[in-house]
């Protein structure tokens, strides 16, 4: 007889309840799996997000028994509980539908936080030389594996106690853009990490690198955008308005 | 929070935390040297040094707590950034002005 597993799946959006279904369990069977066998055998109304389902596009992470995960890498195995579990959407974005979350907000503060290159040479400049070793590219490496998954931004208490905090995934993306040395935004982004709900509203709790499935720590790119725009506000290179002031 | 406030309440919090150790190296000295209340105001009375120490004290004080209590209401209450700050500034000018008051009450000839 096969073992069935009992799953507690979030139905609605704002608003709505955990309904439970009864699927196979398998030996080799992720959280994702999961999802998948509901919305093709019992309920194809069910929406969720996937895209690569090997833990690249960032794009399938749900909250699964309390926990923010990727869940295309998790294990059942690994994460059942009493038999059963718990799957919701993303905590700290507003839900379009059952286990879908709008990230629109997310991306918005990516952009705030200046979360794109600026670039300094053309096609026909020599290209720059990076040294591999450079604590600048060691500080940029440790957090450049990011891919947006949001598990960060779901986890942080800061995000969720004030709507205006950039967030770990924004800031940590500016870190490595701060640590950058082709990048031609420096004093921009440093004045926009370091205005209102920006690096300083941080309290450091680290539930952002507790909960990476990539392992980063956006606690220490915190911190690095902590003591740069400092010494950049002291030294009078940035305003503490900057974010504020052009939004 | 933006970087100004986060250097300011840093750097009070530097200055205070030298200034704790040496109170708590006074209370000690008090307490074991049996010097009663009328002989530490018959030290303070008119003492510029004790009086500029403590007055420095309760201003860095009073700044870094102002700046903390600014953060927990801005985060805590349905007050918005200039609504958090108005309320800061007016516990901090309070803790200045009962601070001052006590050195002053201890420290004037």
């Amino acid at each position: 007889m096969t073992l069935q597993l009992k799953v507690s799946l979030w139905r609605g959006a704002e608003t709505g309840r955990y309904q439970v279904f009864s699927i196979p369990q398998r030996e080799n069977q992720t959280v994702l799996d999961v999802v998948t066998y509901v919305q093709r055998h019992l309920d194809p109304s069910l929406s969720y997000r996937f895209a690569c389902r090997v833990g690249v596009c960032g794009s399938c992470a749900m909250t699964v028994n309390g926990r923010p995960r990727w869940t295309c890498r998790t294990h059942v195995s690994k994460v059942v509980r009493n038999g059963g579990l718990k799957i919701g959407p993303l905590e700290n974005l507003p839900v379009i539908k059952d286990l879908a979350t709008d990230m629109t907000r997310f991306f918005e503060k990516w952009r705030d936080a200046r979360g794109a290159f600026i670039p300094t040479k053309t096609r026909h400049d020599e290209t720059e030389a990076i040294t591999p070793d450079s604590p600048a590219r060691r500080a940029a490496n440790a957090a450049i594996e990011c891919i947006n998954c949001g598990v960060c931004h779901a986890a942080c208490d800061t995000v969720r106690w004030n709507e205006s905090y950039l967030g770990p995934a924004a800031l940590n993306r500016a870190w490595t853009l701060v640590n950058d040395v082709r990048d031609g935004g420096h004093r921009e982004r440093l004045e926009a990490v370091a205005a209102n709900g920006g690096c300083h509203t941080c309290h450091s709790h680290q539930s952002c690198q507790e909960y990476c499935p990539l392992a980063l720590n956006p606690t220490a790119s915190i911190a690095g955008l902590k003591r740069r725009t400092a010494q950049a506000w002291l030294k009078g290179e940035i305003s503490a308005r900057g974010r504020e002031s052009t939004a | 929070m933006n970087v100004s406030l986060y250097v300011w309440q840093r750097a009070t919090a530097a200055v205070m935390a030298p200034m704790i150790l040496a109170h708590v190296v006074v209370i000690f000295y008090a307490t074991r040297h049996g010097v009663t209340a009328a002989d530490i105001l018959a030290r303070t009375c008119g003492n510029i040094g004790w009086g500029a120490f403590y007055a420095l004290f309760v201003v860095a004080a009073s700044i870094h707590a102002a700046i903390g209590m600014r953060n927990i209401v801005a985060e805590w209450s349905p007050l918005d950034d200039r609504g958090a700050g108005i309320a800061a500034l007016i516990v901090g000018f309070v803790l200045l002005g009962l601070g001052l008051r006590a050195v002053a009450a201890v420290t004037l000839p």
